[in-house]
Formats: structure tokens, sequence, C-alpha cells
């Protein structure tokens, strides 16, 4: 036996017993594939960043390079430390859910967020004060407006998915997900995927596309990590301890399989080199827009809408602890939701190219669509009944709560917009850009914030949050942001709207272009006010997290035995 | 060119409706079952179930 030192061992004979003496397993297949792909991968970034002629491209190839060879050196760092040991499936008896990474996700959702909420901010300030983007290439509203929106929506958005669905579906199977590095390879390689698409705008690289905006090489990794996403998911799912899928499961699933799909599609580039930013898609013309609106759409049903309702599916009812209103209305809302999602995209394109039958297509979807929101928001809602005293004094809840009334009014809102003699006036204008906040910072914001508040906790293992009274802070404050914001972009949009149709009785256009955007100004700063409470918000939120990990009282550990009864008092 | 347009409307007016209808009227029959009344509220115990 060889008597493990305490010095450094310099020399290589005690170096190698030393590393014989702690593994007992060889590298596993799992652990070699990742590796062997990295090392390839960040030989093919170094070479491409070596011949490139395009500056930007050299950047996001070193960049590869760099991650790839960091995770193939902690792969092996990861395999020396534990010896190569299995990690348990289960300890006495119990489930050993991985945490690990839905850890790195809700901290990576928190930072994400109040970057993407501040540069929103930063850009609704440019629209108040123009002289705000310093005249410099790289701060413009162009390249800043998809850092935001991709931010707020992919990089916050995504990661609170990726965190909560992990989460959830072990939680709901009551099983360990399958591998150890593939779920690491899955939230790592995700927010890789975010650094590259958000320096690729700020750099001028871009497929101007709404919401796939990052260029072809991106777009290529980001496939790669759904695809072993998807097979994380349905690992999972396979495991399962629990017969029935539970209705939130169905929804991520939905959620997984069609953001494959559509980002596949909408993303089917030819690039002009290997060595090159720039690619070309091969749609032409209005078939291009039509894919890009079937795509961004359903982004919006699918990422900001299927997704959400999971969480809602999951945390609503584990925060009220009641169960879910109507668990069969659930599995309608579901099948209802994702038949009818997939139809509604071309009411992007009202008054275009579009045939017109594919623009009625569009909104009829649109309006069948009010059935099964409506159906979903009722259900989130109602899970309350007989608990609605919990909101008085649970302000999380309450902030779940709100969310799904906002998901009820913009999907009220949004039908309506889709009609096309109301798009006529609202489309191009303000009004679209209220809309899709009240979705995104009311539903999509709070329903994040509730889990996260939700999931802190849990995941470090502490009693409650920090402070109670700083979430009714942050619930009033954003509440506050979001009233200021929406109906400024209403009142905006719909003045907008009137001025570029008034036309003079001799049949002139009324007002010039310019004269618009100066009857617009003050409702930018009420919007940039607005904008600026929900930053104030997030940054309280960002606080108590932080307190509650690093200070929160430490949960009691669960000392009685696996199936033993509580004595009754 | 109109005439393809014509067909392929009428037949997803028609059959695209019928399609639609027959789905949902699956699911309905599917959820209301009362035999797998248990089986729902059973499953909406899920959340609560675990370890």
């Amino acid at each position: 036996m060889v008597v493990p030192s305490l010095a450094p061992c310099m020399d290589s004979n005690n170096w190698g017993a030393e590393m014989a003496q702690k593994k007992t397993g060889l590298v596993s297949l799992e652990e070699g594939g990742f590796a062997i792909f990295l090392v390839l991968l960040a030989f093919v970034c170094i070479i491409i960043a070596g011949k490139t002629f395009d500056q930007v491209m050299a950047f996001h190839a070193g960049l590869g390079a760099l991650f790839a060879a960091v995770s193939v050196f902690m792969i092996f760092k990861n395999y020396f430390d534990d010896g190569g040991e299995p990690i348990p499936a289960e300890i006495n008896g119990k489930p050993n859910y991985n945490i690990g990474p839905i850890k790195f996700g809700a901290v990576a959702a928190m930072f994400w967020g109040v970057a993407g909420f501040l540069v929103g901010l930063i850009i609704a300030l440019q629209l108040a004060w123009p002289a705000l983007n310093f005249d410099l290439p790289w701060t413009n509203f162009g390249r800043l407006r998809p850092l935001h929106t991709s931010a707020v929506i992919f990089a916050f958005g995504g990661n609170v998915l990726l965190a909560t669905s992990m989460y959830v579906v072990q939680r709901t199977c009551r099983v360990r997900m399958p591998g150890k590095i593939l779920p690491w390879f899955v939230i790592l390689g995700y927010n890789a995927f975010i650094v590259i698409a958000g320096t690729g705008y700020l750099l001028g690289a871009t497929q101007s596309k709404e919401y796939a905006e990052p260029e072809w090489y991106a777009d290529l990794w980001l496939t790669v990590v759904w695809v072993l996403y998807l097979l994380l998911f349905l690992g999972t799912l396979w495991k399962r301890k629990e017969p029935h899928i539970y209705v939130a499961n169905w929804f991520y699933l939905a959620f997984i399989v069609t953001i494959a799909l559509l980002h596949v599609t909408n993303n089917l580039t030819i690039p002009v080199s290997i060595y090159s930013t720039k690619s070309y898609i091969v749609w032409a013309g209005v078939q291009d827009a039509m894919v890009q609106w079937w795509y961004g759409h359903n982004a919006v049903g699918f990422f900001l809408t299927a997704g959400f309702l999971a969480i809602m599916y999951y945390f609503i009812p584990k925060r009220a602890e009641r169960p879910v209103y109507s668990y069969r209305l659930s599995i309608v809302h579901f099948w209802a939701l994702i038949f009818i999602y997939i139809w509604a995209g071309p009411h992007h394109l009202h008054y275009t190219a579009l045939p017109q039958w594919a623009s009625t297509l569009g909104a009829t979807f649109s309006i069948i669509l009010w059935m099964p929101s409506w159906g979903g928001m009722i259900n989130g809602l109602m899970t309350l009944s007989g608990a609605w005293d919990k909101l008085r004094t649970d302000p999380v809840l309450r902030m779940m709560v709100v969310s799904v009334a906002f998901y009820g009014m913009s999907t009220f809102e949004g039908p309506l917009m889709s009609l096309r003699s109301v798009n006529s006036l609202s489309h191009y204008t303000d009004w679209t850009i209220g809309h899709v906040h009240s979705g995104a910072l009311g539903w999509v914001g709070y329903i994040s914030f509730g889990a996260l508040y939700c999931l802190i906790p849990w995941l470090w293992n502490k009693k409650s949050l920090y402070s109670l009274k700083l979430v009714n802070w942050h619930f009033w404050l954003s509440t506050l942001g979001i009233v200021l914001y929406i109906t400024a972009m209403w009142v905006s949009g719909i003045m907008q709207g009137l001025m570029w149709r008034a036309y003079d009785n001799l049949g002139f256009l009324e007002y010039s272009f310019v004269e618009t955007v100066e009857a617009m100004h003050p409702f930018y700063i009420i919007r940039a006010l607005g904008g600026a409470l929900f930053v104030l918000g997030s940054l309280i939120m960002a606080y108590n997290l932080w307190m509650t990990v690093r200070h929160g009282e430490a949960e009691e550990a669960d000392t009685t035995p696996a199936g033993s009864l509580a004595p009754a008092e | 060119m109109n005439e393809t347009y014509s067909a392929f409307a009428g037949f997803a007016q028609t059959w695209g409706l019928i399609y639609f209808m027959i789905m949902f009227g699956i699911v309905l029959a599917y959820v209301m079952w009362p035999k797998n009344r248990k089986k729902f509220d059973d499953a909406a115990q899920i959340p609560f179930r675990e370890d």
C-alpha cells in the first residue's frame, strides 16, 4: 500500500501511485465521449480562429476554444476528485436529486435578469434622449435592442426554464436525472450560447431575424445543446418512479420539442464560409417572412407560454399547498393550446406580400386561442379557491397570482390585435411594445420571480426567504413600473397610429413623421420611469435571494427515518 | 393556381375542421371518462408526494 503523502508529489512515480489509489473506475463512456467531443471542438475553434479574416469570428472561435478546453479540464478534475465513483441514484431509499446544475441555472437567471432589465432601461432612455447612445457603434439602439430582448427572453427566461424544468421533472418523477456530465453540459452549454450570442450583437454579428439574431455557428451550438436537453428530459421521464407524468412535464416537453423544431427550421442558413460570421437563409422573400413569424409567434407560444405554464402548474399548487383546481381542465388546456398556437404566426404579416387567406388563418387561430388561454388562466387562479387569504400574507404567491392575471390580460389583448382591422391601427406602433411587455414583465417576469423565490430556499435548504417584506417592496415597485409602462405605451401607440392615418380635407397626411416622434416624447419618459422601477425591484430581489443563500436559517435535517409516522400531537 | 388554392382552402375548411373537432372530442372524452376520474385526482397530488 502506498501511504498518501501530504507533501506535494513531485516525482512521477508517486503521482501515478496516488492516482491509481484514488481512482477505482475507468473514465465512463459519458465522460470520455464529452471529453473527446470538446477536445475536437477546441481544435476546430483554434483552426478557425487562426485562419479567419473576420475579427468577430476570431473572437468567438477563441472564446469557444477556451470554453471547450476549460470544460475538458473540469471533466477530468471532477473524475480525479471523486475517483470515478458513480453517484448513487438513491440515498437511504430516497432519490438523490441532482441540484448542482439547477443552482447554477437559478443564479444565472438572476444575473442575466438584472442585466437584461438594465439594458432595457438604457434603450428606453435612449429613445427618450437619443444622445445617450454616445454615437458609438456598440451602444446604438440597433445593437442594444436585440441584446435586451435576448437577455430577458433567452438568458433570463431560458435559465429559469432550464432550472425549473430540471427541478420539477426530477421531483414529480421522484428520480435523479440521468448523467453526470450531461446536465452540466446542458446548463453551461446554454449559457455559453448566451455569451456568444450577446457579444455577437454588440460586435455587429446578426442574422437580422427578430428573436433569432444569433449567427449560424451560435445556432449550430444551440442545436447540439438543445437536443441533449431533450434527451436529458426524456431520460428522466423514462426512469420515473411515478407512473403518471404530471401535467407540468407535458408543458415542459412541448416547450423543448417545439423550440427544437422552430429553431432548426428558422435557422436553415448557409454560411458564406466557415471562417465568416455571415450566413444566408435558404428561404427567399415572403417565404422567409412566413417562416420567421411562424418561429417568432411560436417562440411566444412555446417558450414564453408553454414553458412558463409548466411553472404555473407546479409552483402555484406547491406554494398555495393545494392541488391544481382541475387536473382534467389542465389536460384539455394542454392539448388545445399546442394544437392551436402553432397556426397563429401569420397574424404578424397582415397587409404584406403574404396571401390574405394566410393572414386570415393566423387571425382566426389567434381568436380561437382565447379559449385555451382563459381556460388555463382560470385553472391557475381557481387553484387559490378556499385559500385566497394567503394572498394577503404571502407576497410570493401574490406575485404568481398577479402573473396569471397578466397572462389572462395579455392573451385577451393579443388576439384582439391580431384582427386585421385592429392591426391596421396597432401594427408598427408602441401599442405592440406595450402588449409584449404586459406579457413579458407581468406574466413571464412575475411567474419567474415567484418560481425563483420558491426555488432558492428549497435548493439551498433554507427554511424561508431572508425577508418577505423585501418581496413586498419588489412586488409593489415593479407592479407600479409595469402599470406605468403599459399605460404609457397604450396611449403613445394609439396616438401614433391615429396620427399616421390622419388626413386633412385635401387628402394630404396631416402629420409628418417627426411630429409623431415629438408627440411621443413624454410617454417615452414615463415608460423609462416604469422600467427604472422594474429594475429597482429586480435589484431588491437579487439582494434578498443573496441574503437568503448566505444568511438564511437552515432547514432542520429530516431525522425521522423514512416511512415512519410522526407522533400525533 | 387559383384552382389549387380553392382546392386547398376547401380541404382545410372541411377536413381540417373535422380533424380538429375529432381531436378535441377525443381529449374531452378522455378527461371526462368516469373511470379516469380517480387517476386524475391522484395525479393532481403528485407535487405533494415528494421525498
